[in-house]
């Protein structure tokens, strides 16, 4: 049985919006698992659900071996981290993490102790009277992270924490997030709409997609092999280059090409995706593209540029390699790394 | 230089504004300090006289109303409890009924929270027929809760709350729930402390209401004991001067608490978080 298993869980808001449908999968003790999806697409109301903070419509939720449906959340054991941080503004950093273990009851040289434990471990030990309006972003997102340490929870929960931090920052929250999560060995579910954080804080990684999981991996499984067109354009960055195109006995025609031995038996329209990165320059290549735009990242190049009907097709190089604007280039698909959708709905078929 | 001139001039308003309050204010005053046969005689005065000291002992000591049950000390006594009695009773019902309106699952709250807005157009005065005949049946006329209970809900100290609470994002109430708040818990631990300049805002503001009360208190009181400050100014029997000094003194009391919590009462009114 694992730590946290949720079974066919469902949520139907009053007005009859269906938030998130029968979603079954299981969390592991210890391990760090992430949502990751467009906005709106319930991965949140998912989050809460477990957390308590929304009703289940349907389906149950067994937290550590017990049903927590209808478990209060104060009950649950778990911890969250919202993403505006939910400081109690009237309170100082001491009493901000304090006081969820004043609630529990616990004797104040044990509050003392753990609360100094956990300032430690963030840094935040010179801060502990300050309010937290006389805190940074950076500073009030770890004191988050402390109410959330002290009491050492069945599980973490992060609602988005980093979004409102600027771009410097966040990664660096993003690396301590993950080596406090590694030191702590709590499980910890994350929910993000950004897919690089989803790609390198994740253990597993569920991809979700209109209340659906699409997929559900290690962050590298779901970026190799991909399930459908939704999840192949939403991992990885820049995003998968989709083609139309017409698969007929393994052999697909697309945008000016063919590639032939495709493995699978299906016959109809599909789209055919690329990453940037599986591609490289030849002498005589597969695909004509004529740039149109590079973006020169310093350790890559993005080049952009049209290949028969489509535009914006990108293909990703070493910065080292100088390629002008209007100039025309060759290109392979390293070691068959292409993939290739059903177009009706979406389903791989390679 | 536009700038400069008007906000000068817009001083220059002001101080002829204070002025024209503050002149009537005076001539009470100096004229509470002479004798009554010169105010009699030579009118207002402008300049102080020496009989403050005697006027205003006078005033304080002198037993009044017909049966002589009453002095200025205990009036002040009196005034003093119904308004904080009423500023108190009013904060905390309009502190709890805004809770439930804006943080409980209740039905229809904005609505419910506009019929209770209603009723700042039915003042004491429309209804005062029904709430004397509501005192009576409960036997609270001539007493201290006759006079402070029929004022001690206001709808504007809802208001004011109530949108205050709807400023307060709803993670710090998820937040706090996780952190094992209870409803109760939430409302002392957090409501409370984050809505406190607000709360004395709102004393302030209902003591000078229940303060400057008159027509109630003057019917559901028959007995002197009950006299406040503002139905003594008129009831007060004497000499001039001394009626200028129970004016002068009557005044204390608002302005006081104002100048004590006036810091508050600007950051409540005007909402810094």
């Amino acid at each position: 049985m694992s730590f946290l298993e949720l079974n066919k869980v469902t949520k139907i808001y009053p007005n009859g919006t269906k938030a998130v449908h029968e979603t079954s999968m299981n969390v592991e003790n210890g391990e760090f698992m992430v949502f990751v999806g467009p906005s709106g697409c319930g991965k949140s109301t998912l989050l809460r659900m477990i957390a308590g903070l929304e009703d289940i419509t349907e389906g149950y939720i067994n937290l550590d071996g017990i049903l927590i449906n209808k478990v209060d959340p104060s009950d649950r054991d778990v911890a969250m981290v919202f993403q505006n941080y939910a400081l109690y503004p009237h309170m100082n950093v001491y009493n901000n993490l304090a006081y969820g273990l004043k609630n529990r009851g616990i004797s104040k040289e044990d509050i003392e102790k753990k609360v100094n434990e956990a300032a430690k471990l963030l840094q935040i030990s010179e801060y502990l009277q300050r309010k937290p309006s006389m805190l940074s972003g950076g500073q009030r997102q770890r004191v988050a992270m402390g109410r959330a340490i002290v009491r050492s929870p069945k599980i973490f929960l992060f609602d988005e924490p980093l979004s409102n931090l600027d771009a410097k920052l966040r990664i660096q929250m993003r690396l301590e997030i993950k080596k406090l999560q590694q030191k702590v060995g709590v499980t910890s579910i994350f929910v993000t709409h950004d897919q690089v954080e989803a790609m390198t804080l994740a253990d597993r990684l569920a991809v979700i997609n209109n209340g659906l999981i699409e997929q559900l991996g290690t962050p590298i499984e779901i970026y190799n092999n991909p399930k459908s067109m939704f999840v192949a354009g939403f991992i990885g960055s820049p995003q998968m280059n989709f083609l139309e195109g017409e698969l007929k006995n393994k052999t697909l025609t697309s945008e000016g090409f063919e590639i032939n031995n495709v493995t699978s038996d299906f016959n109809g329209p599909v789209i055919l995706g690329i990453r940037p990165e599986h591609m490289s320059q030849t002498d005589k290549g597969l695909i004509n593209l004529s740039v149109d735009l590079v973006e020169q990242l310093g350790s890559d190049n993005l080049i952009y540029g049209e290949i028969k009907n489509k535009k914006d097709f990108c293909f990703r190089c070493p910065g080292s390699q100088i390629i002008k604007k209007g100039s025309k280039l060759s290109l392979n698909i390293n070691d068959n790394n292409y993939y290739v959708f059903d177009k009706s709905n979406g389903n791989r078929v390679n | 230089m536009i700038r400069y001139f008007s906000s000068n001039f817009s001083h220059l308003i002001l101080l002829i504004g204070i002025f024209i309050m503050i002149i009537p204010v005076w001539l009470i005053f100096a004229s509470s300090t002479h004798t009554a046969s010169i105010i009699n005689t030579q009118g207002l005065q402008f300049f102080l006289g020496d009989k403050f000291l005697e006027n205003y002992t006078k005033v304080l000591l002198y037993e009044g109303g017909f049966f002589k049950e009453i002095t200025a000390l205990k009036m002040f006594l009196n005034s003093f409890l119904m308004a904080t009695g009423v500023a108190f009773l009013s904060v905390i019902s309009s502190l709890m009924t805004a809770y439930v309106l804006v943080y409980f699952r209740v039905k229809y709250a904005t609505l419910l929270f506009w019929i209770i807005f209603i009723t700042i157009l039915v003042p004491l005065e429309l209804r005062i027929f029904p709430t004397y005949s509501v005192m009576s049946t409960l036997n609270l006329v001539n007493s201290y809760w006759g006079l402070i209970i029929p004022i001690s809900a206001s709808a504007i100290a809802t208001l004011f709350f109530r949108q205050f609470y709807k400023t307060i994002p709803d993670e710090l109430l998820e937040s706090a729930k996780l952190d094992g708040a209870n409803t109760w818990r939430f409302f002392i631990d957090f409501l409370v402390p984050l809505s406190k300049t607000m709360i004395v805002a709102m004393f302030i503001f209902m003591f000078v209401f229940g303060y400057n009360q008159y027509l109630w208190p003057i019917l559901v009181t028959s007995s002197e004991q009950y006299w406040t400050v503002v139905m003594g100014l008129k009831m007060m029997s004497g000499s001039i001067v001394n009626k200028f000094a129970f004016v002068i003194m009557s005044m204390i009391p608002p302005v006081l608490i104002i100048i004590v919590l006036q810091k508050y009462f600007i950051k409540g009114i005007f909402q810094d978080k």
